[in-house]
């Protein structure tokens, strides 16, 4: 019964959740609350945001070792972010309003994804060329985003240098809420399209014949996949194999790629990784490493093993 | 009906398609047979809205399949491509239950349910219900998506070769399907083939093609007949007559 694998993935994403609350409290119980409230929201929505748009690329692009990372939307989402502080001085960028900046810098992506990889999925690329293109449209956009920072003065570089690594750890209050208000929307819309995201999976050619209008709904499941990135790389900077990794494991546990059971065991599993691998490396390894690197690392493996397997089948 | 008016596909150098014009009325089994390449899959791709038409115009039941929603057409019309392409993890009782798709969005109801389990039942997937797509053999596979294109429950249902893979005792049975979907049900059925002799059972029109053209169009007995043959697939073979039908020593 799959249902009752999303009720136990519930369950315990919830006790991983208080525990992260609750575990080790001391000192100032009110402000301490406070604070792993915020930590426990962005935690939260990153994992959700990563782990819906993962599911709805995938899809799009009919490969299961694909994240919207890989394909270097996040690279583009630093580039943005580079080109406003070369454009606007240090000073400029740090007086802008986050919030402002944030939309902007989203707008500016989700333009620029739709532009670069609109013409790409109408046709489906095989897999191989689809890795290729996001590897090499990735690296660009990164070194694009490196020229930029040698040519800006090393103060300007400061600025931006700490938003292009993954940080889980940093919480930033100030995005908390125009993020949470992204994912909640981007979540219900891709939510109401669960069945046909199933049809969609079927390839543009069936896709069609059973009625969906193909561009019409690339462009629009690609605008919220941008989005969603968008959100989750302003909170906590570019993660590349997480989405990778949570949804394979969703997969695993529900075995099943129907969206109505995937899309919140995958949101379920971001959860529970996300908050467990927190509270593991915070209140047993003592901070030791960051949970960046290691969910990067267990994800990279995962990757592999994907790549391996599948080309074995 | 489905009006078919001076359509040309250019691909690249290539010309798929010339100034192709056809007229199929409601009802009955159309059979397009044609050497490769002679643009059969083509046609049938442009019918069904899946490429951009160039040249001319194509209309379903006085639908234009250019400007008419996909939605829309997609309950008048049912297509089913050759060697399409079948996501994992999916089992076959979904995969058929994708038929109703254009009907429903997704909620289905009894009526629903029933119509998938009786189009389960008669491709013979009962048994093979819930087992995923990817662990059965490419016949088996064929079957459940001719399934799906069946519980679509469209009054045009255009199928591209659907008796690859599968074995004689299948192909006869599903050529009977669709001969009884056309008799009984009254759907208009389009459907490319290569065993010309199943055309000469089943259909009630064949439409000969080669090289983008329509070279030969009517009953069963008109066009298959040696020099026709000759001249749409480039060889000699000889015709017998077997209980009133056609029988076409093609392998000979």
């Amino acid at each position: 019964m799959p249902d009752k694998r999303l009720l136990i993935l519930a369950a315990v994403a919830l006790a991983v959740a208080a525990a992260f609350m609750t575990v080790g409290l001391r000192g100032n119980i009110g402000f301490a609350l406070e604070l792993r409230a915020v930590r426990l929201l962005t935690l939260i929505q990153v994992g959700v945001a990563i782990a819906i748009s993962t599911v709805v690329f995938q899809t799009v692009t009919a490969n299961r070792v694909l994240t919207p990372q890989i394909m270097g939307l996040d690279a583009l989402y630093l580039f943005g972010q580079m080109a406003l502080v070369l454009t606007l001085g240090s000073v400029g960028y740090v007086a802008l309003d986050p919030r402002l900046k944030f939309a902007g810098e989203s707008v500016l992506m989700m333009a620029m994804a739709l532009m670069l990889f609109l013409p790409m999925l109408r046709r489906r690329f095989d897999i191989g060329l689809l890795l290729l293109t996001g590897v090499v449209l990735g690296v660009l956009f990164r070194s694009l985003a490196m020229l930029v920072a040698r040519v800006i003065d090393p103060n300007e570089f400061a600025v931006v240098q700490g938003s292009s690594f993954a940080d889980f750890n940093t919480v930033r209050p100030d995005l908390v809420a125009i993020g949470l208000v992204v994912t909640i929307v981007a979540g219900a819309i891709i939510w109401r399209l669960r069945h046909m995201l199933d049809i969609v999976a079927l390839g543009a050619d069936s896709a069609t014949g059973l009625g969906v209008d193909w561009t019409r709904a690339l462009a629009g499941l690609l605008l919220l996949v941008a989005a969603l990135v968008a959100v989750s790389t302003a909170l906590v900077g570019p993660v590349t194999f997480f989405g990778l990794l949570v949804v394979a494991l969703a997969e695993r546990i529900i075995d099943s790629r129907r969206h109505r059971l995937l899309l919140p065991a995958a949101m379920l599993t971001a959860i529970i990784v996300l908050l467990g691998g927190q509270m593991v490396l915070q209140h047993m390894l003592g901070g030791a490493a960051t949970l960046g690197v290691v969910i990067e690392f267990v994800g990279g493996l995962v990757f592999l093993a994907m790549l391996i397997t599948t080309s074995k089948r | 009906m489905i009006e078919i008016k001076n359509i040309s596909l250019r691909l690249g150098d290539t010309q798929i398609l010339e100034d192709v014009s056809l007229t199929m009325p409601k009802g009955g089994l159309t059979a397009l047979v044609g050497p490769n390449g002679a643009g059969k899959s083509s046609l049938l791709s442009l019918i069904a809205r899946l490429q951009p038409l160039q040249s001319g115009s194509i209309s379903v039941d006085g639908l234009p399949v250019d400007t008419t929603p996909s939605r829309r057409l997609a309950k008048t019309l049912a297509i089913l491509r050759q060697d399409p392409a079948v996501a994992s993890r999916l089992k076959v009782r979904e995969l058929v239950g994708f038929g109703r798709f254009p009907h429903q969005r997704g909620r289905i109801d009894d009526n629903d349910l029933r119509l998938i389990e009786a189009a389960l039942q008669q491709f013979g997937l009962t048994d093979l219900a819930d087992r995923f797509l990817d662990h059965l053999s490419g016949g088996q596979r064929q079957r459940a998506m001719v399934a799906m294109a069946f519980c679509q429950g469209t009054d045009y249902m255009l199928l591209d070769e659907p008796l690859n893979n599968l074995d004689m005792l299948f192909a006869r049975q599903l050529m009977r399907d669709l001969r009884a979907a056309a008799d009984k049900d009254k759907r208009t059925v389009i459907v490319v083939l290569h065993d010309i002799n199943h055309a000469a059972v089943y259909a009630d029109r064949i439409v000969a093609m080669k090289a983008g053209r329509i070279v030969a169009d009517g009953a069963p007995a008109e066009v298959l007949q040696p020099d026709v043959l000759a001249q749409v697939f480039g060889y000699d073979m000889d015709v017998i007559d077997v209980g009133g039908a056609p029988l076409v020593l093609h392998h000979r």
